[in-house]
């Protein structure tokens, strides 16, 4: 592992400083900005969606991958590049749009809580949205005229026989309470008359349209419209572009000050061990960065908090290996002899010191919310890539280091001539 | 560097220093019960909406508003530069568009820079989830704690760990600052990480006891603190290096976040340091002192046995 004497040494240790350096540069700003940002980052939505059980009727599975279906649907008409909708517990929804302009707007769209229900003359409901399987705008062939084709799921065909059969047989041809009325959130939306008794579960709604697209609209309507079940939103955090960067810019500030001054930190008191320290850290933010982003996560104001946090802990394997290895040089050991010694110890220090906070990040992983589950993720991996540097590539670093005779000096590892014991100054 | 302070000798006052944080605390949280601390919404359910107005507008005027729909007990907070927080009961999607549109209408154009609102059951499954990850967290803790030390200083080290959470707690109870979702990540952190120090002082000790030298139990500790101050120092250095950066510069929402940890951190660098190794010495006299005693009482019961029957 360690490096060659004089010339060679100092040559195979530039190579290698002025690589990681190379890759930090190199690689650091395409893996920023290949990171997804959350919507605390650059404005939008997160809304939870509840849908909720009437006395009548529990939410099933299938009450939810329809909702699913609708939400989905009118995300769509947001124009919005990469929605988030999933399926949360039994009853619930998390929609998250990301990166969308306009928060107020998408709420107002998801959070229709638009039903859609058949009623006769006197007000009685006779199918409602869940019974609607699709609905389509059509030209009909022979009258050039646009109409729209209704049609209903096995319930509600059954139903719609029933009443359609009903008002037939109860009330003539023309009779104003031959109308089914079809209500969108109690808004009238149409008022058809029945013709004839529908036993097939397809209806359709002739006449009375201007145009194909005022039927292609209340088509639209009835079909996304149509929840199958009522939903409440119980959860909503919308965030506007405006602070969304305004968070992302003081966060960049606090990331780049916040390493510049654990830089600086390090440098000052460890001195050549802190440059490799710092050397180590580049390394360190590529691994975690890389693994956040081959992992597909989403970068929030929390997750950089952890990353930050992250980087001040890591440091501390660092710190825990450079005392002892100072310790050593001052109980009179060689520089070769310390390093391996300073580490050798330092191990089990360093496990012990990560391995609680870990079991507490994984805790707050497994129970905490969705906003803090991005700090648990990018402080775990912090904590584990730091070790991993500390552990190896500090160590092979520091062995090249002590590979060049100019860099014995003792000084340069914050060590005083003065401390360590007299037999053992001159060569370290 | 070589430091040779008396950590142990004067750990009377230490403890009173922590009891001095802890104890206002706790009678904070005590006096405000039922809401030990101040809970956000992210606990009790409710909406926030955070305004920019483009013209000058004052608190009052955005309460006159607020009044008008009869929300005028809600908590409006300026935030500089035209900004208003306003904190309100839950309010559904019809009335939140009221709020913003009366605001719009009486107050003129403004930016809506953030509307949330979170309902009653998130807040309480957010408070039972925050208890169920302290419990876990705690029980691990402690799980860990046994298995890497012995009986007294796993003592040490866990009511040096509940003392960070009582003074990261009691700042906040005291204050009264609003404690949010990411409050918790922060006292889950603390419970984690500010067992670090202590950890590493007592692996000192343990290092130094096997290599002991003619010394007191007192000298040993003060020196394995002394040994390991620098790095205790450093090490929670630069943690609150990155946690001032995220407090001073970072965005809005971590900050209650960043100001856990700082308490906490601290805290925790302190009770490493003034409270578990001295109360590690303290419990091991006390257990000492126990064990002279029965040893005492057995010889002297004994003693009486054998003159009784020399009766």
């Amino acid at each position: 592992m360690a490096g060659g004497k004089g010339a060679g040494g100092f040559f195979k240790l530039a190579i290698v400083f002025i690589a990681i350096l190379a890759l930090g540069i190199g690689a650091f700003q395409p893996l920023i900005r290949a990171m997804k940002l959350g919507l605390d980052l650059c404005g939008g939505v997160y809304i939870l969606v509840q849908a909720q059980s009437t006395a009548e009727h529990a939410v099933t599975n299938e009450d939810m991958v329809a909702l699913e279906r609708v939400m989905r649907d009118r995300v769509d008409q947001l124009g919005i590049a990469e929605p988030v909708i999933q399926r949360e517990g039994s009853d619930r929804l998390i929609i998250q749009l990301a990166g969308y302009d306009n928060p107020e707007e998408a709420v107002k769209m998801i959070g229709k809580t638009a039903q859609l229900e058949f009623r006769t003359s006197d007000g009685q409901v006779v199918v409602t949205g869940k019974d609607l399987k699709d609905a389509k705008a059509v030209i009909d062939q022979q009258s050039r005229e646009p109409e729209i084709t209704l049609k209903f799921n096995a319930e509600g065909t059954k139903k719609f026989a029933e009443i359609t059969q009903k008002l037939v047989s109860s009330y003539s041809s023309g009779d104003p309470k031959r109308h089914i009325a079809i209500y969108l959130d109690e808004d009238l939306l149409t008022n058809p008359h029945v013709d004839e008794a529908i036993p097939s579960g397809e209806a359709v709604i002739r006449g009375g349209f201007a145009s194909f697209q005022e039927a292609a609209d209340l088509a639209a309507l009835l079909r996304g419209g149509a929840l199958p079940v009522p939903v409440q939103i119980i959860e909503r955090r919308a965030v506007g572009p405006t602070l969304g960067a305004d968070s992302l810019a003081r966060s960049k500030t606090a990331v780049i000050v916040g390493l510049a001054l654990i830089a600086l930190f390090m440098l000052v008191v460890y001195r050549l061990p802190g440059l490799v320290a710092n050397l180590s850290l580049i390394v360190y933010s590529l691994i975690v960065l890389g693994v956040l982003w081959a992992l597909k996560a989403t970068l929030t104001l929390p997750g950089i908090a952890g990353l930050l946090l992250s980087v001040g802990m890591a440091v501390d394997a660092n710190i825990i290996i450079y005392e002892r290895l100072k310790e050593e040089l001052r109980n009179g050991k060689t520089l070769r002899a310390a390093i391996d010694a300073g580490f050798k110890r330092a191990f089990n220090t360093i496990f012990d010191a990560n391995a609680t906070t870990v079991l507490a990040a994984l805790v707050l992983y497994f129970l905490g919310s969705g906003t803090v589950r991005g700090f648990a993720v990018t402080l775990s991996l912090g904590i584990v890539a730091s070790m991993f540097t500390a552990i190896t590539l500090t160590r092979f670093l520091l062995h090249l280091v002590i590979g060049v005779p100019a860099f014995h000096k003792l000084w340069l590892y914050g060590v005083k001539e003065g401390q360590i014991p007299v037999a053992a100054r001159g060569e370290i | 560097m070589n430091f040779n302070f008396n950590f142990v000798g004067r750990r009377k006052w230490w403890y009173a220093l922590s009891l001095l944080i802890i104890i206002p605390g706790l009678i904070a949280m005590v006096l405000n019960w039922p809401s030990p601390l101040n809970f956000g919404i992210d606990f009790t359910g409710g909406n926030i909406i955070q305004v920019q107005f483009q013209q000058p507008v004052n608190a009052s005027q955005v309460r006159e508003v607020l009044g008008g729909l009869n929300l005028g007990n809600s908590s409006i907070q300026a935030a500089g530069n035209n900004e208003f927080l306003i904190r309100t009961t839950e309010l559904n999607e019809e009335q939140t568009d009221q709020v913003i549109g009366a605001l719009r209408d009486k107050l003129g154009q403004l930016d809506l820079k953030r509307n949330e609102k979170v309902g009653a059951t998130i807040g309480r499954e957010l408070t039972i989830k925050g208890i169920e990850a302290m419990a876990i967290a705690w029980v691990l803790m402690i799980i860990y704690i046994t298995i890497r030390f012995e009986f007294l200083s796993g003592l040490a080290a866990i009511l040096a760990l509940i003392h960070d959470v009582l003074v990261t707690l009691g700042f906040f109870a005291i204050f009264r600052w609003e404690v949010d979702s990411t409050f918790l990540a922060a006292i889950l952190t603390i419970i984690g990480y500010s067992i670090n120090d202590t950890i590493v002082i007592f692996d000192r000790i343990r290092e130094n006891l096997r290599l002991r030298k003619k010394e007191s139990m007192e000298e040993l500790v003060n020196r394995s603190i002394n040994q390991t101050l620098t790095r205790s120092i450093n090490t929670v250095l630069t943690v609150i290096i990155a946690l001032l950066a995220l407090m001073l510069l970072g965005g809005e929402t971590t900050r209650t976040f960043a100001l856990a940890m700082l308490i906490g951190t601290i805290s925790g660098a302190y009770s490493s340091i003034f409270t578990a190794s001295p109360l590690w010495i303290d419990f091991r006299k006390l257990s000492r002192e126990r064990h002279r005693q029965a040893a005492v009482t057995k010889a002297a019961t004994k003693a009486k046995t054998r003159k009784a029957t020399s009766h």
